[in-house]
């Protein structure tokens, strides 16, 4: 395996949320925590490869069980509300103008 | 290259995107919808794999965690938000820190990929107690307040030397399998241990850092399982978390080390605990009302007591009655106003509020010399000038909403008990100042009514 491409991948994308996260209006910051917190459960990726091997262990499979349920629960809620709030940020027209 | 390789790719663009597009409320939803779609992608890829073999505990797994996140995201409302980013959090990192224990268990595996290992699951299994601790605080099924005691400092850092020992031990003998629950608890116990000291106000600090260790252990993660998409989520979270708690102890000018093991918000028992004799002024809802009505400029300045007594709603009506009899109103918002970074924005949005109307810190003080009246709801630190006048306070020098220039200040507050900080707030006995005792949610309701009547 090629670490030092992966350090190098990590370092890039580090410094792009830092560039990306700075332009994120103080309005949004609850919603985009929420996002952040919703893409974290990326780590249903490494639960399903755990779970899916063959000849997998029991104790693998059951910590990998677990991970799958709980990456999926802060997968989903973590979205979900995150449209939820966005919802509700509206520009009105000043009424009756 | 396989085909999952190519949808990865086109997730971790998708991820980048989400970020981007959450810049400005006009695209954010957008930026959802494509952080969703590059989930969905990561999985769909994942399932591909030729690895994989077993799809029913997956499936099971996949569709349990929905019906349990669903109901979560439906029904939990508006002011429970930072609970739920807390607990979300516990769920996302103890999933990273599982599969590291597995992958330990299954491998022991010697030099760059047990080290990976060991942060993933150092990070992991003490963000998901920390996390758990601060939902107790913000649930309050814990006590807000810091809980601090003799040699706390050192008790800490004792255990999370241990734990990081444990650890490099670990990674020196991976054999040693006997060292790893050790390992496992002391990172745990380092979790509880770290939350103890922090008090609820600075929450919104602590949420964010907590969202960067769960982003950097799936990071690690990614690194043990040589996954670049995990790799490069982990480092835009990684990274967002830590430049949000950033910008939350920016707005209050502390370090991060006072805020993780400062203690701050402790009551405080200084010489200045003597009886409080100065006068303050009260006015009614009738009173309060009028002076509204009258105003050319009104400043509304939310604080944590309006999330707590759910006055968001009464308050957005407040705001309608006075903009409709021509007054103009505005909302200024403390960047740690409440429990969790941009706190105060959700719940106005919540209450249709224009985002609009919500204007940060740095562009409402200057008008503030000009404001007629500034309408403080359930803050209180955050307007207190004795962070610009008393170099001893213990929040002097964190940036304030200045209300006290306005010409009146009004000032919803249940009783004369201190705020947070646990510091006396002379804002209160200020000329131009007018306390409205009571519940935040009852006084706007019988302001509203007033205004209405006339």
């Amino acid at each position: 395996m090629n670490y030092e491409f992966g350090l190098y991948v990590f370092m890039l994308s580090a410094f792009l949320g830092f560039e990306l996260i700075r332009k994120v209006s103080p309005l949004l910051h609850t919603p985009l925590m929420s996002l952040t917190n919703a893409i974290s459960a990326i780590s249903v990726v490494g639960a399903i490869m755990l779970s899916g091997e063959k000849d997998v262990s029991t104790l693998s499979r059951v910590l990998g069980f677990i991970a799958i349920v709980s990456a999926t629960t802060n997968l989903v809620s973590g979205y979900w509300i995150t449209d939820r709030m966005l919802k509700m940020f509206k520009k009105r027209e000043p009424a009756g103008k | 290259m396989s085909f999952y390789q190519f949808l990865y790719i086109l997730a971790a663009a998708s991820f980048i995107l989400a970020l981007k597009w959450m810049s400005s409320p006009a695209t954010a939803r957008r930026g959802v919808f494509v952080g969703e779609a590059g989930m969905l992608l990561a999985v769909i890829g994942t399932l591909m794999r030729a690895e994989i073999f077993n799809y029913e505990w997956i499936a099971v797994g996949l569709v349990l965690g929905t019906v349990i996140g669903a109901p979560i995201a439906i029904f939990m409302p508006m002011t429970g938000v930072p609970q739920r980013t807390a607990i979300s959090q516990a769920c996302g990192s103890l999933a990273s820190a599982l599969i590291g224990t597995a992958e330990y268990y299954k491998l022991k595996p010697h030099g760059f990929i047990m080290s990976a290992l060991i942060i993933e699951t150092l990070l992991g299994f003490l963000t998901v107690t920390a996390s758990i601790m601060a939902w107790g605080k913000l649930q309050e099924v814990l006590p807000g307040r810091p809980v601090t005691y003799k040699g706390q400092f050192f008790i800490n850092m004792s255990v999370l030397a241990g734990a990081i020992i444990l650890g490099v031990l670990l990674v020196l003998n991976p054999e040693h399998t006997e060292l790893y629950p050790i390992f496992v608890v002391l990172a745990l116990t380092f979790g509880v241990f770290l939350i103890m000291p922090i008090g609820g106000a600075d929450m919104p600090t602590v949420i964010a850092l907590l969202n960067s260790y769960a982003g950097l252990s799936a990071c690690a993660m990614g690194f043990a399982l040589d996954n670049k998409l995990l790799i490069i989520a982990g480092a835009l979270d990684g990274s967002s978390g830590f430049i949000l708690s950033v910008i939350m102890c920016k707005a209050m000018n502390r370090s991060f080390a006072n805020v993780l093991f400062g203690g701050f918000g402790q009551v405080q028992h200084s010489a200045a605990h003597g009886v409080e004799t100065r006068p303050v002024r009260s006015a009614t809802p009738e009173e309060a009302a009028q002076i509204l009505e009258t105003a050319n400029s009104v400043v509304i300045i939310p604080g944590y007591g309006m999330a707590v007594a759910q006055a968001q709603h009464k308050v957005r009506e407040l705001a309608d009655a006075l903009t409709k009899r021509g007054v103009d109103v505005k909302f200024a918002i403390h960047p740690v106003a409440g429990r969790m970074p941009g706190h105060m924005n959700v719940l106005l949005a919540e209450a249709d509020v224009s985002y609009d109307k919500l204007i940060e810190m740095e562009d409402i003080n200057p008008e503030m010399a000009m404001t007629d009246v500034a309408l403080i709801i359930g803050a209180n630190d955050i307007v207190n000038p004795a962070a610009e006048t008393d170099p001893s306070s213990p929040i002097a020098g964190m940036p304030i909403l200045d209300a006290y220039k306005a010409r009146t200040v009004m000032v919803i507050k249940r009783s004369m008990g201190v705020g947070f900080a646990g510091i006396d707030n002379d804002l209160y006995y200020r000329p131009n100042t007018l306390m409205l005792f009571g519940d935040a949610k009852a006084f706007t309701t019988s302001m509203v009514k007033e205004l209405g009547a006339t």
